[in-house]
Parts: structure tokens; sequence; C-alpha cells
């Protein structure tokens, strides 16, 4: 780790033209034992994860969502019967105050929007969306990730990064204009 | 596709079976959409068609001030027509938009790939339609500085909403669609906007798009998170869009006025909406592969699935219509049998004979395959499909309400100036909001897009 500048350097990038080929230099920089690696593409790519070695374990996506939309469902059903038993209860014909079946369309709709925000928003705060800076965007040449190019990161804190060894070893695996990343202006 | 099967392989069918013409890239399907946001110039027709669907919206702003000065007694409502055009327009306009969730969430569960490149503004008219539905309740309270009163909150008069009522559904049906319906299409636009920020060559779309984006820059563990909320948003969605028009259709069903207590109601009208929204879809999608030369991406193949989708939902509106009508005189009830009557006999049964015109016996024409690849007469059906959508709903608001039970409680409907401005008004908002997106928005999912040129590579 006797890098000099290490605090601010990002990483390491390369480009590819194909995700075919960043996924194969992928599997071959992860092979070579470092693990902070990202990929940057203009749509997802199947099994890309995968060659990163990501897993599902990571996504918590699911798992708000259904938080969100037991939170948003059990709060709707109770407010209602609270609202209709307790806080303004109506006698319409003497029948019963928990009507609870009239209660269901609210819940319903209550549980998609619990589960919804929680789906939208928890998986921008899990990207930790939004972040308007971030290092890599000062590679000119990382505009094309949105457009038609495919990018492989090494990152600084891999305990294996070394400027040279990795920038070779990206050469090695066929990735183009290999740019050193810095986090400065 | 393989060569063996000589059918599939005639050219006729591999030009109709296509979801995008062969030789583009990712570059070229990015330069393509993006271009019309960012580098094309403002042509002639665009400020024309602007110009109308504008006047139009002033049209609104001046019906919806002389009805807030005026009240409700400018339009031609009255008792016992307390609905009137209001609850027309409305269920027309919330029922257009459920076919932008079908595309966008049910097809996409379906992974139908010729959803990719209309549903993004397929989603966009679905919010742009929901905004105008959602002026009408408004409106037609009379006093829609008062609107917040139907929803719960702890008012210092101790009172709450009856939520027994399907009034009060509604609110949270539509309320909640609209948010929903914004969410997915905002999750759909972030690497859009991205690729936008970074194609600008302005440095004020670039800040706007740059703000939009969020720092969207293509992560794989972005993606990976973005693609399962995308599926889970598409997995909600898709019973929501079935429950929203449903609770339209218990605002009448749940009433006993004959002709609306039925229980065939939620079916036929969701089958109605998705029937009514392809049509608007069919209505917008011509227009603009034609303007902004789209036809490699909303190819012949799109626009007769789209066809034999409106096919379908009709045909399950005239079952509809059929059941309706028999299930009236099976039971026996007088008051349904009545109601028949005035269907076929009564004061607006001229009304009723062009919804079925409209609905159920031009759309027949869609059996003939050279109607469905025929792309003037598919927009001209689809203008008389949602001028047959429209009408249905005044069959059934206006026909019920006006004779019902007791005679001496009949009335008659006679909709004013006012109410046919407001109508027209919501169509200019619909538009000009249409004219305005295509302008400043990718009307195409361009990350979608490079994914279909990369799938479409692979089977190459």
């Amino acid at each position: 780790m006797n890098v000099p500048h290490a605090n601010v350097v990002y990483g390491l990038v390369g480009e590819f033209d194909t995700p075919e080929q960043l996924m194969s230099a992928a599997r071959k920089v992860r092979e070579a034992g470092y693990h902070r690696i990202d990929a940057y593409v203009p749509f997802p790519v199947e099994g890309l994860s995968d060659a990163l070695g990501l897993g599902r374990r990571q996504d918590l996506v699911p798992l708000l969502t259904l938080i969100g939309g037991l939170g948003g469902g059990l709060t709707g059903f109770f407010f209602q019967l609270w609202v209709s038993m307790s806080a303004y209860p109506l006698n319409i014909g003497g029948r019963p105050l928990n009507s609870w079946p009239a209660f269901i369309p609210v819940t319903f709709e209550l549980t998609v929007l619990g589960a919804s925000t929680f789906a939208v928003f928890g998986m921008l705060a899990l990207n930790k969306l939004p972040q308007p800076h971030h290092p890599l965007f000062n590679i000119q040449r990382f505009k094309r990730a949105s457009v038609d190019k495919f990018f492989l990161c090494v990152e600084a804190h891999d305990p294996k990064f070394h400027l040279v060894e990795t920038a070779r070893l990206l050469q090695s695996v066929n990735a183009q204009h290999v740019t050193e990343v810095r986090d400065e202006d | 596709m393989s060569a063996q099967d000589p059918p599939v392989n005639s050219p006729e069918i591999r030009r109709l079976a296509r979801v995008l013409e062969p030789g583009h890239s990712y570059a070229s399907v990015t330069d393509k959409i993006a271009s019309i946001v960012l580098t094309r110039p403002v042509s002639i027709g665009w400020l024309a068609g602007f110009a109308v669907a504008f006047s139009l919206l002033m049209l609104l702003t001046v019906a919806v001030a002389w009805l807030i000065i005026k009240g409700v007694g400018i339009w031609g409502i009255n008792i016992p027509i307390g609905w009137g055009f209001a609850i027309v327009n409305f269920v027309w306009w919330i029922g257009i938009g459920h076919a932008g969730t079908l595309i966008s969430a049910i097809l996409f569960l379906l992974n139908q790939k010729w959803r990719t490149s209309i549903n993004r503004f397929a989603e966009a008219m679905t919010l742009f339609a929901v905004a105008c539905a959602g002026l009408f309740p408004l409106i037609h309270t009379g006093r829609p500085w008062m609107a917040y009163y139907m929803f719960p909150y702890p008012s210092t008069m101790g009172i709450w909403p009856q939520f027994r009522s399907p009034l009060i559904w509604d609110v949270f049906a539509v309320s909640t669609y609209g948010t929903v319906s914004a969410l997915f299409w905002f999750v759909g636009l972030i690497p859009d906007l991205a690729t936008l920020r970074d194609t600008a060559k302005n440095k004020a779309a670039q800040i706007i798009y740059g703000m939009l984006a969020m720092g969207w820059r293509g992560s794989a563990r972005h993606w990976h998170r973005y693609q399962s909320a995308y599926l889970l948003l598409a997995g909600l969605a898709t019973p929501l869009v079935l429950s929203v028009h449903t609770v339209v259709s218990f605002d009448f069903s749940i009433a006993i006025v004959p002709g609306w207590h039925t229980t065939i109601f939620p079916p036929y009208f969701v089958a109605g909406a998705i029937y009514s929204g392809f049509a608007m879809v069919l209505t917008i999608a011509i227009p603009l592969r034609k303007a902004y030369d789209l036809q490699d991406f909303i190819t012949m193949r799109h626009l007769e699935n789209m066809a034999k989708v409106m096919l379908a939902t009709g045909l399950i509106v005239a079952y509809g219509y059929f059941f309706e009508f028999f299930m009236s005189l099976y039971s026996g009830n007088k008051f349904d049998v009545f109601l028949v009557q005035q269907r076929l006999h009564g004061p607006y049964s001229h009304y009723y004979f062009a919804l079925i015109l409209c609905n159920i016996l031009t759309p027949q024409l869609l059996w003939i395959q050279k109607v469905r690849t025929n792309v003037a007469v598919l927009f001209v059906m689809s203008l008389v499909i949602n001028l047959g959508m429209w009408l249905e709903r005044f069959v059934i608001v206006v026909i019920s309400l006006t004779r019902d039970f007791v005679p001496s409680a009949w009335g008659r409907y006679q909709a004013t100036f006012w109410d046919y401005g407001t109508f027209v008004g919501t169509l200019g908002l619909f538009t000009t909001l249409i004219f305005l997106f295509v302008r400043a928005l990718p009307a195409i999912s361009i990350a979608e897009m490079r994914e279909l040129v990369h799938t479409e590579e692979e089977h190459e």
C-alpha cells in the first residue's frame, strides 16, 4: 500500500466495448484476488452481478418493500377501525361499527402505497443516491458509461491495490484507456 | 430467427415480427432518442400543435375560474342528474391511464419485449390522464378549496371521513395510483436522465438533467438494487391498476340505482379502461413515430399488438354489455327491465346506439390483418374507440340517473357550454403536457432500448 497520494486515489478504471468483454475481464480480475471492484454499464447486464461476485445477499430492497407494505396495510386498517369505532362512530341503521370488509379497499391501497414508496426510496438510500459528486465523474471518457461503453473499476481501498500492478492487470484483460481516478477537482 | 422455418422467414412476417429494426447500436439508439430532446430544433408542426393545445388549456382555466366564481350551476347538472359530465370525464380519463400501467407493469412481468419502446410515453400518458381525471371530482365538489375534507386529518371539528363509502375509497385509490405511477415513471427515467446529463452540450441542460439524475453512474451494485426495485414496483402496480378501476366501478355498483347495481361492473370497467387506454396510446404513438422518425423503434409489430389487445379487451367489453342487458331482463326486476327499454328507446337512445357502433361494431374490423397494419385506419379506429368509451360512461351515468324509480323524480340532462369547455379544456391540458414531455424527456426508454439491442444481437 505504498502508493503516493493514496488518500486521493479512488481507483483505476478501464473501458470495454461489449458486456461480454467486461464480464470476462471482471472474472479474471476477481480471480487475481481483487474484491473491491465495480462495473459501470449503460444498461443492466445479465450475469454481471455474479461476475463481480456480488451475490443476492446484499439486496435489502425486497425486505424493505415487505416492511413498507405491511406497515402501510396495518396502519391503514387499524386507523380505519379506530376512526369508525372510536373517534367518529356513525350508527347507520344499527349496522356493526366494525364493518371490516368495507375497510379492505383502503387497506389494500395503503399497502401498495407503503410498499412502493419503501421500494423506491429504499433503493435510492441503499444506493446512496442522490450523490452529486463522485470521483469517476472527473474522467472525461466516463460520460460514455451512460451511452455505449462498459467500465470496470478497481477501487484503491482493495488490499491488493497497487497503481502499477493493477493497471498492468487491467491492460492484460484487454481494458482500453486504463486511467487513474482521483478524488480531486 | 432460424432459417429452417420458411413461413416465419417470409419478408412480410419478418418485417412484422420485429420490435426493433436492424442495424442499431447502443450509440445509435441513444443518439436517436436523446437528440429529440437535446439537439433537434423546434419544428413548425410542434409549435402549431402546442399552440392549439395551449389555447385549449387556456379554455380550461377560464372554465374552471368561471366555475369557482359562479358555482356548479353553470353546468348542466341538476337533481336527479347530480353527476353529469364531471364524473363521465373522470371515469374516462382514469380509464385511459390504465393502459400505461398495463404496458409498463403487466407486460414487464410477462417479459414482453414489445413493451420496451412504448412504455415510457404510455406511463407519461398515465400520469397526465390521472392529472386530468383528478381535476373533475375536485371541481365537482363545488368548493374545491374544501376538498381536503376528504382526507383523514385531525380536524378541530373532530370529524373523520366515512370509510365505508366508495367515494372515500376512490380518493385513496386514485391518489395511490397517481403516486405509484409517478414513482414508477421516475425510477424508469433515472438512467436516461444520466444519459441526457452526459450527452447534453448545453450547460443548463447538463445541470438540470444532472440534478434529476441524482448522480446515477450505472454502477453494477446500483443496477442490481434498481432492477429488484423495478420488478417489485411492477408487481405492486399490477394489482393496483386492477384495483383502481374496480374501486371506480364501486362508485356505481355499490349504489342501488338501476343499471349501476351489478356485479359485472368491476371486471368490465377494468377491461374498458385498458381498451380506451390502448386506443389513447395508439392516438399518441402514431403521430409521434411519424413526427420524430421513430418507425425503427415503434414498429408495425407494436401497432399490431396494440390493435390485438384492443380487439380482445373490446370483446370483453362487448361481453359486459351483453350480460348487463341479459341480467337486467333475466332478473325480472321491473326497474332493471325499464332501464333496458330506456337505453333502447329512451330520450338518450342515440347515445347508446352510437356507443354500440363505436365500441362493438367498428372494432370488429381489427380481425382483418390489413386493417391492423394500416396506420391511418388504426389512428381513426383509436379515435372512434376513445369516443365510444366516453359514450359508455355517458350512458351509464346519465341514462340511469335521468329515470330511476319514481317518475315524479325523473329529469333530463343537457350539457352546457361550460361542460364541453371543461372537457375540451382537459384535452388541452393533456395534449399540452404530452407536447412538453416529448421535448423535455426521452419519450422512449433509452436504457431499455440498449438492452434490446443487446438481446437482439444475441439472437442473430
